[in-house]
């Protein structure tokens, strides 16, 4: 048996230890917020937070997560994370909204590990998270936004 | 998408083979009967009143009585306005737009504004351009829907105002409505749910009063997209979010290529998986069945299926592209023919001549296809995200044996479609219903593609190839200009085959046989091959390869007669006044023509597709490894009346960037009729780091509003190869052109 904490809940698994955390989650646990985009960690959209680590969960082996941490986007709750989905709703990020719990949780990992980062660290973070609408001009916008925003509180 | 005129349902129900006892008009009938009923019991009990559109009414005498009452606005006792959304939204923002319209004419406040998306049921949500069909696509949503709600929302405020001169004994003429409250000048005020149950019982005005579009307050207005919150926070519901009770995962092995077929199948090993229930073999592939998907997936990889390709397509692209090159030196069926064209060529004294290529595209949408289907004994109702409800009916009718209209759709936010998602035979939909009816768990069945499914499964943007020749005459003007087109037709073999009118689909002539610059011979033909690759339209469908070519060609003229782009363009379209104004703003606001830094340059193209206008101008460097970067895009754009700039804008954007990506890294290919790619490590769409700087500017307008979901996408891919062109001195003619630049 396989447990961990989800969200800050104890959870476990005695299925399949092959069996990606994406469908633990979606699936067992029924937090749907997570999204399938491909399956072989090459879009993002299933992005979670391993022991506060952006990761891939369609890649990402039940069997690994003994005694870890998981935050999916149910969990989300944080400066940054309140900071970047602010930025996200005033500049009317989302467009099919699909792939986007998972860019929220790379650049809140990207907040919450650089407060004020530069277009290319936005670039270096956020290159694993596809997003077919095309919304990447408002997703920088946002980003620094909310590190302008985090900054004015602190 | 571009269907424009009406379609004929009859040709949809021979196709499909549907019931013919089962005709829109007894639908329409019965329909009629519960609507009338429906007004008087939802205005009674207690739950505010419903209105709907007028557009269709006639007179007010019509002895049908309103026909559509009730049906696109309700008005609740909470002062909740719920407009009902007849279109899919699929990233568009048309949830936003269309209840931003009604809001305009009630005169509601935005915060009290909601929205659900309407039933499939086109005797009441049919798609105004499109006749019998509730469908959305071609960008017809805002332009079909813009007369209807505003109707309905005039006439919901006629009711509201009718009630309070009742109520307070005023004339309803000394009585206003602003921002959601309705006020008389002796202080009386009411909230719309406080007036919505007496408001019901009101006669709902025939010809409702219209605004003068400059009394507008919302429109026009940067209100923001309704669905921000949910899509921030992961609480949208898609498809793929849907649960029901006893509900069973199943996926689907499709041939590995197109129109092959299960010679034999061994199924024990899949069985054997922990959590597979079932595998069923249907006309489309191997269906497995199993507790979750992972299990499903699980027990795919433990088939074994002989495919029979003897029927199958097994050519290779290099083989189709010398067919289409063959092709292309025969006449082809003519879609466009001013002058004399073989004259003008052969006169001129200076020829420009070249040739594309366009590969087949995969929508790719981040939502891989899916569909909820629960089969019940006289119902079917399904869960999906699709673009054509009404074809989806007819042909789980065909599939289940019920009738179209016993197939309910509840329609979901769409993860993106691009046009994946409005498929003529339903694909998607028509798979996840065979299974349901071929299953023997007679569970809910969700069906789940991988994104291997959704890159290998078909529906690509047809590969093109033009030839195009251009004279120039001895006072250096452009005096024939002659285009040839190969490509898959789309609509031939669909229900939608009635549509095409001349010798060739429109859809593949698009954009090309419309070209706006006024030469005087100028001549396109096209024509068909027949490739057993399912094709479908792609974001701005013929437009995708059509403004690509002729946009890149022109530069190419242009250049060869020592011509500006810009000023050449406008030379040319001296009767096309809109396309003048949208190059115009782009050049300007780009400052064109500007001084550019070493190894940077600027690119320009415009187009119109589905009667809006959109001009780009790229900025390009050029770096010396030969790799370059799109550094700005500056883009002017008429559509009309702007009914939610910012959702324009938007559009604008994810436009520009979708069809950048094509030019840069999308393809399909095929080895023997297999395709070659399968998910985002060998198809490679656009990410942040590619993504340029955007500014959009909307042209003012009075016009009525046309679409922007697919417009923004045609100038991108030429606005940029004609910027490489000025560096590199060679026209980019093979698509897509990758991220090195040879020079």
């Amino acid at each position: 048996m396989i447990e961990f904490t989800l969200n800050g809940k104890k959870v476990s698994w005695k299925g399949d230890p092959n069996m990606p955390l994406l469908w633990f989650v979606r699936d067992q646990q029924n937090l749907t917020g997570t999204k399938f985009g491909c399956g072989v960690a090459l879009c993002g959209a299933c992005t979670m937070h391993l022991n506060g680590s952006p990761i891939r969960s369609c890649s990402t082996p039940m069997s690994v997560l003994a005694g870890m941490s998981v935050t999916s986007i149910e969990g989300l709750d944080s400066a940054p994370a309140k900071a970047i989905q602010d930025a996200w709703q005033a500049l009317d990020v989302v467009q099919c909204g699909y792939c986007q719990s998972g860019q929220v949780m790379s650049a809140v990992a990207l907040l919450s590990q650089n407060p004020k980062p530069s277009d290319s660290d936005i670039d270096a973070a956020m290159q694993g998270n596809v997003c077919r609408c095309a919304t990447y001009h408002r997703i920088r916008a946002a980003i620094h936004q909310a590190a302008d925003s985090l900054a004015k509180e602190a | 998408m571009i269907f424009r005129p009406s379609l004929d349902p009859e040709n949809v129900a021979q196709t499909h083979q549907t019931n013919p006892q089962i005709d829109a008009a007894q639908g329409q009938d019965s329909s009629n009967i519960s609507r009338r009923t429906l007004l008087k019991v939802t205005a009674l009990s207690g739950v505010g009143f419903a209105v709907g559109p007028f557009s269709s009414l006639g007179n007010a005498s019509n002895s049908t009585g309103p026909a559509e009452i009730g049906h696109f606005v309700r008005i609740a006792n909470d002062n909740s306005v719920t407009v009902v959304i007849k279109h899919l939204d699929k990233g568009q923002g048309v949830t936003t737009g269309l209840t931003a319209i009604v809001a305009e004419e009630l005169d509601a406040d935005w915060s009290q504004m909601r929205w659900e998306f309407a039933p499939a049921d086109a005797t009441r949500y049919n798609n105004l351009f499109w006749g019998p069909y509730q469908g959305t696509g071609g960008s017809t949503a805002t332009a079909n829907s813009w007369m209807q709600l505003r109707n309905a929302g005039a006439a919901a405020r006629q009711m509201l105002v009718a009630a309070a001169a009742k109520t307070w004994g005023v004339p309803a003429a000394e009585i206003t409505v602003s921002k959601g409250k309705v006020n008389h000048d002796s202080g009386k005020t009411a909230s719309f749910g406080d007036l919505a149950e007496l408001a019901g019982m009101e006669q709902a005005p025939a010809e409702p009063k219209l605004k003068d579009p400059s009394q507008f307050t919302l429109i026009g207005t940067n209100l923001p997209r309704i669905d921000s919150p949910e899509k921030t926070t992961g609480r949208a519901k898609y498809t793929i979010d849907i649960r029901r009770p006893g509900m069973l995962a199943a996926v689907m092995a499709h041939p590995p290529t197109f129109g092959a077929t299960v010679k034999s199948l061994d199924s024990s090993q899949a069985l054997a998986v922990p959590g597979v229930k079932e595998v069923v073999q249907t006309p489309r592939g191997v269906a497995v069945i199993a507790d979750n998907y992972w299990a499903a997936t699980q027990g795919r990889q433990a088939l074994k299926i002989d495919w029979d390709d003897s029927k199958a397509e097994t050519r290779s692209s290099d083989t189709l592209w010398q067919e289409y090159k063959a092709l292309a030196a025969q006449p082809g069926g003519v879609a466009r023919s001013d002058g004399n064209v073989e004259e003008a060529l052969k006169t001129a004294t200076k020829t420009v001549e070249l040739e594309f290529e366009f590969p087949y595209l995969s929508h790719a949408p981040m939502e891989p296809m899916n569909c909820v289907v629960e089969l019940r004994a006289n119902e079917c109702e399904i869960w999906t995200g699709s673009q054509l409800p009404t074809v989806d009916q007819h042909v789980v009718s065909k599939v289940t044996g019920l009738q179209p209209q016993q197939v309910k759709i509840n329609t979901q936010f769409a993860g993106g479609s691009f046009g994946r998602r409005a498929v003529p035979d339903s694909d998607y939909v028509m798979e996840a219903a065979l299974i349901a009816k071929l299953s023997k768990t007679n569970a809910p069945i969700n069906l789940q593609w991988s994104r291997e499914d959704d890159i290998k499964g078909g529906r690509y943007r047809p590969m093109a190839y033009h030839k195009f020749r251009a004279g120039i005459d001895d006072a250096n003007n452009l005096t024939g200009w002659h285009q040839m087109i190969v490509s898959q037709s789309i609509l031939r073999g669909t229900p939608f085959e009635g549509l095409i009118t001349g010798p060739v689909d429109m859809v593949v002539t698009e954009g090309g046989a419309t070209l706006p610059y006024h030469i005087p011979n100028l001549k396109v033909e096209a024509h068909e091959p027949k490739v057993g690759v399912p094709v479908l339209w792609w974001r701005s469908v013929g437009h995708t390869h059509n403004a690509y070519a002729t946009e890149v060609f022109f530069d190419e003229v242009a250049l060869a007669m020592g011509k500006d782009p810009v000023e050449f363009r406008l030379s040319l379209l001296k009767d096309h006044p809109r396309h003048a104004g949208v190059l115009k703003l782009a050049a300007e606001k780009a400052n064109w023509g500007r001084k550019m830094p070493p190894n940077s340059s600027q690119g320009v193209a415009v187009h119109e597709s589905f009667n809006s206008y959109v001009a780009e101008v790229a900025e390009v460097t050029l770096n010396e490894n030969g790799t370059y970067k799109v550094n700005k895009v500056v883009c002017a754009v008429d559509c009309g009346i702007a009914i939610t700039p910012d959702v324009i804008k938007a559009q604008m954007e994810g436009g520009i960037g979708y069809g950048l990506s094509a030019t840069l890294g999308e393809k399909i290919t095929l080895k023997n009729g297999q395709v070659e790619q399968s998910n985002f490590y060998d198809y490679f769409p656009l990410r942040i780091n590619q993504m340029p700087d955007i500014e959009v500017h909307i042209v003012k307008s009075n016009a009525a509003p046309t679409g922007v979901g697919e417009p923004g996408t045609p100038p991108i891919g030429p606005a940029v190869a004609n910027a490489l062109r000025k560096l590199t001195k060679k026209p980019i003619t093979v698509l897509p052109f990758g991220e090195v630049m040879k020079t």
